[in-house]
C-alpha cells in the first residue's frame, strides 16, 4: 500500500512518553473496507498508539498517513470513538446534539452547523439505529445505545478513518454482537476501521485481520492464520504454552 | 419592612447606594450564574474557589494604588492561572495541590499589600464580606459591559465549551484548542468574580458561581434550560437576599449566600423529578427501595 492510498498507513512508528519509549517501530496498515483488531496486554501501548495516529502525540520516528494525508488534529477524515468512561454521560444535553459536537473541530470557532451539518449528524443517528432517541438526554440511555452515540458522533465528520477504543468492554455479549456487527458493516462501506480490544473471542469472530501489540506490531494476519500460531501470541501476552488463552485459540 | 417600604427606600435620593447596590447585585449574579453553569457541568468548583482567592491581591493593589479593580483583579486572577499552568508541568503533583497552594499564597499576598493601605481594617472586611456602601456610578457600566462581554464570549464559544466538558481527548483529537478555550474560560469566571465581588465579598462569591448552576442542574436535563435557569435564581436570590438585609440590617453578603442555599434546599427536596419527595412518591407505599440507578437497571430500556 502505497503513501498516496486511502485508509490508514502507519509506517516505522516510534512515540516516547517522558522520555521513555513506549512504541518502536510500528508498522500498520488499514485498508478502506478492513475491520482490524488491535490485541496486546495492558502497558503494549495500544492506547499511545491511537493517540499518535489522532495526531495528539508527537512521533519520535516515522510517520502516520491518514487518507493518504500526514496526521494532523483537525485535519483529516478521521473519526475517534474513545472509552465510554472517557465521555461525561452525565452533561444534561439530548442525544442528537452529543453526536453534533462531532463537527465542532470541522467547523471552527464562531460558527453555528449549517442545514448540511444537520443532515450529516441525522445520517449518523440513522446509521447507528439511534434516531428515535435522538431527544433523549444522555445520561438516560442504556450502556450499549450510549456506545452507539459515541460512534454516531464519530461519523458526523464523515470519516474515511474511523478509530475505536475498548468498544466491547463493559458489554454483555448480545450487546458486544451488535456491536461487531456494526463495526463490520461500517468497514464495508468503506471505512478503515481498527479498534482496539481485550476480548480475544470477539476479536478473532468479527475482525478481517488482528494485529498483535507489544511496544511494535509482533505479528499481522487473518484471525484464522493467526489462531493456528501459538508463537506470537505467546511472545505478546508473556503468556506459556500452558496458558488459557492458547487454548482459547485452539477452540476458535 | 414590607416590600412597599423597600420600594421607597429604593426611589429615595437620599439612599442612592441601595439601588446602584442591587443593580451590581443582579448583574453579577446573573452573570455568575451563567458562567457557573460550566463551572457546575465540568466539576471545577475548587478552581472557581482558587479563582475567587486568586482575584484578592489584584484587588488590593488597585485599592492600595486608588487604580482599577477589575484589571487588577483580573490581572492577578489570570497571572496565577498561568503559574498554576507552568508548576503543573512537574508530573509528581497533582494539578489541584498545585492550586491549592497558589491560591492560598495569592490571597496571603493580598492581606500583605491591603495591610499597607490606611483604613487597612475596614477595607480589609469589605473586601472578604462585600459591601453595599460606596459604590461609584462608574462602578454600574464597568459592571455592565464586563457582564455583557463575558455573556457575549460564552455565547460565541458555547459549542466549544460544551464539547471540551464532554470529552477532552476527542476535542483536542478533533482540532479543538483546549488549552486556550480552558485559558478563556478561566478569565471568563475570573472577570464573574471580579465583578461581584463588591457586594458579595471574596470569600462568599463562590456561592453565586456554584449554588444557582447547581440548583438548576437539579431542575433540568436540558443545558438551555439551565443556562437560564441558574441567572434567574441567582439574580432573584440578590434581589431577596438584598431586601432581607435592608430590612433587618443584615450584612448583605451573607444573606444572599443564605437565600441561595435556601433556594438550593427546597430544590433539592421539591425537583419535579430528581428531588427527593418525587422519588419518595414513585415508591411503592410499603415497598422496597427502588433498584440503585446502575448500568444493569438501564440495560432494560434497551
Amino acid at each position: 500500500m502505497s503513501v498516496s492510498d486511502p485508509g490508514l498507513d502507519v509506517r516505522g512508528l516510534s512515540v516516547e512518553l517522558g522520555g521513555r519509549p513506549v512504541l518502536t517501530g510500528v508498522d500498520l496498515a488499514v485498508e478502506p473496507g478492513e475491520l482490524v483488531g488491535l490485541l496486546g496486554p495492558n502497558g503494549a501501548g495500544k492506547t499511545t498508539l491511537l493517540r499518535a495516529i489522532l495526531g495528539l502525540l508527537p512521533p519520535a520516528a516515522g510517520s502516520v498517513h491518514v487518507a493518504g494525508k500526514p496526521g494532523k488534529p483537525g485535519r483529516t477524515p478521521i473519526g475517534y470513538v474513545p472509552q465510554r468512561h472517557d465521555f461525561a454521560f452525565d452533561f444534561p444535553i439530548s442525544v442528537v446534539n452529543a453526536v453534533a459536537t462531532g463537527l465542532t473541530g470541522k467547523l471552527g470557532p464562531l460558527r453555528r452547523l449549517g442545514a448540511a451539518d444537520w443532515e450529516a449528524v441525522a445520517d449518523a443517528l440513522d446509521r447507528v439505529r439511534m434516531a428515535e432517541l435522538a431527544d433523549r438526554p444522555i445520561g438516560q440511555i442504556s450502556g450499549g445505545q450510549r456506545q452507539r452515540v459515541l460512534v454516531a458522533r464519530a461519523l458526523a465528520l464523515r470519516p474515511s478513518v474511523l478509530l475505536l477504543d475498548e468498544p466491547f468492554t463493559g458489554m454483555d455479549l448480545p450487546t458486544q454482537e451488535l456491536l461487531a456487527a456494526l463495526f463490520a458493516d461500517l468497514a464495508q462501506e468503506g471505512r478503515a476501521v481498527l479498534l482496539t480490544t481485550h476480548d480475544i473471542g470477539s476479536a478473532l469472530c468479527s475482525c478481517d485481520r488482528i494485529a498483535l501489540l507489544n511496544r511494535s506490531v509482533v505479528a499481522t494476519g487473518t484471525p484464522g492464520d493467526l489462531a493456528d500460531d501459538p508463537e506470537p501470541w505467546m511472545a505478546t501476552f508473556a503468556v506459556g504454552p500452558g496458558s488459557a488463552l492458547l487454548r482459547m485459540l485452539k477452540a476458535v | 419592612m414590607n416590600p412597599l417600604d423597600f420600594l421607597a427606600d429604593l426611589l429615595n435620593p437620599d439612599l442612592a447606594f441601595l439601588p446602584k447596590a442591587l443593580a451590581v447585585a443582579v448583574m453579577s449574579a446573573v452573570v455568575c450564574g451563567v458562567v457557573g453553569t460550566h463551572v457546575v457541568l465540568r466539576g471545577m468548583s475548587f478552581i472557581g474557589d482558587a479563582v475567587a482567592h486568586a482575584v484578592f491581591p489584584g484587588l488590593a493593589v488597585a485599592f492600595v494604588l486608588s487604580g482599577n479593580l477589575v484589571l487588577g483583579g483580573t490581572a492577578a486572577g489570570v497571572l496565577t492561572a498561568v503559574f498554576v499552568a507552568i508548576f503543573s508541568q512537574n508530573r509528581r503533583l497533582k494539578e489541584d495541590s498545585i492550586i491549592g497552594v497558589f491560591f492560598v499564597a495569592a490571597f496571603a499576598l493580598g492581606i500583605v499589600v491591603i495591610s499597607q493601605a490606611p483604613g487597612y481594617a475596614g477595607s480589609l472586611q469589605q473586601f472578604l464580606f462585600g459591601s453595599i456602601t460606596g459604590i461609584p456610578d462608574s462602578d454600574l457600566y464597568v459592571v455592565a459591559g464586563t457582564g455583557l462581554l463575558v455573556l457575549a464570549a460564552l455565547f460565541a464559544l458555547h459549542k466549544e465549551f460544551v464539547t471540551i466538558s464532554l470529552d477532552r481527548e476527542s476535542a483536542r483529537a478533533m482540532g479543538v484548542k483546549v488549552f486556550w478555550l480552558d485559558l478563556i474560560l478561566y478569565i471568563l469566571i475570573t472577570l464573574a468574580v471580579v465583578i461581584s465581588v463588591q457586594t458579595i465579598g471574596n470569600i462568599l462569591v463562590l456561592a453565586l458561581l456554584i449554588t444557582p448552576a447547581a440548583t438548576a442542574r437539579l431542575l433540568t436535563d436540558r443545558l438551555q434550560l439551565m443556562m437560564l435557569l441558574a441567572p434567574a435564581i441567582g439574580g432573584c436570590s440578590a434581589l431577596i437576599g438584598l431586601y432581607l438585609s435592608w430590612s433587618w440590617d443584615l450584612p448583605t453578603g451573607g444573606t444572599i449566600v443564605l437565600v441561595l442555599t435556601a433556594v438550593f434546599l427546597l430544590a433539592w427536596f421539591c425537583a419535579p423529578h430528581n428531588g427527593l419527595i418525587a422519588q419518595a412518591r414513585r415508591r411503592p407505599p410499603s415497598g422496597p427501595l427502588p433498584a440503585p440507578k446502575t448500568a444493569h437497571f438501564e440495560e432494560f430500556e434497551e
